[in-house]
């Protein structure tokens, strides 16, 4: 039987959009691993984090406190799942903002009250795409449809930071969370366990108002996959996958270096070690092209 | 100064820890801190800070509402959660930083041509808009918060990445007309506008 769950894609999911790749390639992925996702029908922007300022406190609560109450009025008996760290960490954080706090809540709720929404808490913490893999599929599940392993091929296991922090995953630490390493092995590759920056930070949305200060973070993130000989970077993130991938030429223009290597999710990963082809594996929506993904895709 | 400046430092009278609790966003659980220093060396950006975050709890401490209240420091917080997650006093110092910001930002103290002030508010804007981002239009503003003559410097620049996230459809010119929405944007306006009334108003210590 499928495994169901209510589904908050996120802004950068919708097609046309910077993490498109992503959600071609999730869907690609969850096909094959049986995971039904139910959409959430009019689901808005999360706020990310760097709406704080604009946002301020009680409005970046209430708008994601929106989307819960829409996912269980919509679907009420299943998770409420982001592939979106950002989305992840909002949702979630307002979950227990708002159980914590009774004044937020009311707040919240006289907010709400303007578009005849009620929220009356949750009955479960909102969860990320990678905890659906690892706690309900799990590495062995992750294995099983497993048609072309990705023998030989070296992987830097990305994790970044809003997955990873300050919630994570059960079982995993902050400091040296396995469960990238583990999904590239359960594939077939080899995952560079031994990778330093793998928590490391990549500027989120400074990257867009602090540039240079961002970039000095991401050429340490890359330059550690090199000193490890990757083939690639693999990420769950989607801010993590596009400041990593497309400044690539930025940096090497202003440090001398020459860095060239594609940034993928591990749905693409997946998807390719699943029998995929590189279309639905979303390989065409890099822009740094993964050549060893896409040759074994096309094998 | 603001009229609201003005009105904040007369009504804590010094006590600018009080003020920071009752006003910052889970300013209270600055109260744990010991000054061990982990959330200053695991902040990514911390050589940045003028004040990185141990400091500023000190300095908050000590009553100094000025340094305090005019650094840019707490910009530079890229939302990691490194300092949240090795904080062993449970301070909830992502959240107190972005607070601070946005306290800053209220009392219309935050220092001119701030460039993250300027983009998490392009970025709020863009979202109330339509209820979704238009990354499209965020990145158009984005190049011209500094003006036309620099946004069209800025453009130029990264056309070339414009056009290679076309080719790989991660962006789209369809996003300039219409483009991705919620059914309801101008409920969904009303609704984070009463928020802000709500939250302006506690601030202002007028109950609601």
């Amino acid at each position: 039987m499928a495994h169901e769950y209510s589904f908050y894609p996120g802004c950068s999911s919708q097609k046309g959009a910077s993490g498109s790749n992503q959600m071609v390639s999730n869907d690609t992925m969850c096909n094959k691993l049986d995971i039904k996702l139910n959409e959430i029908d009019d689901w808005n922007c999360c706020g990310a984090s760097v709406g704080y300022s604009g946002g301020g406190e009680l409005a970046r609560l209430a708008i994601s406190a929106r989307n819960i109450a829409i996912s269980e009025k919509q679907h009420p008996e299943q998770d409420l799942i982001a592939t979106c760290p950002a989305c992840w960490l909002a949702t979630r954080e307002t979950q227990e903002r708002l159980h914590d706090d009774p004044q937020m809540m009311s707040d919240a709720n006289k907010a709400l009250a303007e578009i005849g929404i009620e929220f009356q808490g949750s009955k479960k913490p909102a969860r990320h795409m990678t905890e659906v893999l690892v706690e309900d599929i799990g590495f062995d599940g992750i294995a099983k449809p497993v048609t072309k392993p990705l023998e030989g091929l070296k992987i830097a296991g990305y994790v970044g930071c809003q997955s990873n922090r300050p919630f994570g995953i059960a079982g995993e630490s902050f400091e040296n969370p396995m469960y990238l390493d583990k999904m590239s092995e359960a594939v077939g590759a080899e995952a560079l366990t031994g990778y330093e920056k793998k928590v490391s930070c990549c500027g989120g949305a400074l990257m867009f108002s602090e540039q240079e200060k961002s970039q000095a973070l991401v050429k340490e993130i890359i330059e550690s996959a090199y000193d490890h000989g990757a083939d690639m970077i693999m990420t769950p993130c989607a801010m993590c996958q596009m400041n990593v991938e497309a400044y690539q030429s930025d940096i090497n223009a202003k440090y001398g270096t020459k860095f060239d290597i594609p940034v993928v999710f591990y749905s693409q990963v997946l998807s390719v070690a699943y029998g995929s082809t590189a279309s639905e594996a979303a390989l065409d929506g890099q822009l740094i092209a993964p050549k060893k993904l896409i040759e074994i895709a096309n094998k | 100064m603001s009229d609201l400046n003005q009105k904040m430092v007369e009504k804590y009278k010094g006590n600018f820890l009080q003020e920071v609790i009752d006003n910052v966003e889970e300013g209270e659980t600055m109260k744990m801190c010991m000054q061990c220093g982990v959330c200053s060396g695991s902040c990514p950006l911390g050589p940045h800070w003028e004040y990185p975050p141990q400091h500023i709890f000190m300095l908050i401490r000590a009553g100094k509402r000025d340094e305090v209240m005019n650094t840019d420091s707490y910009w530079n917080c890229t939302s990691c959660y490194n300092c949240i997650a090795r904080c062993p006093r449970g301070v909830q110092i992502t959240h107190v930083m972005h607070g601070l910001a946005r306290y800053q930002k209220t009392l219309g103290l935050t220092p001119k041509n701030q460039p993250t002030e300027k983009f998490s508010q392009l970025f709020w804007d863009n979202l109330v808009k339509k209820g979704r981002v238009n990354e499209l239009k965020l990145g158009l503003s984005l190049y011209f918060m500094n003006g036309f003559g620099e946004g069209v410097k800025t453009a130029m620049k990264n056309q070339k990445l414009g056009m290679a996230m076309m080719k790989a459809k991660r962006m789209s010119p369809a996003e300039m007309f219409g483009g991705h929405g919620i059914k309801d944007p101008a409920g969904f306006q009303k609704m984070v506008n009463k928020a802000h009334e709500l939250e302006a108003a506690r601030i202002a210590g007028e109950e609601s």
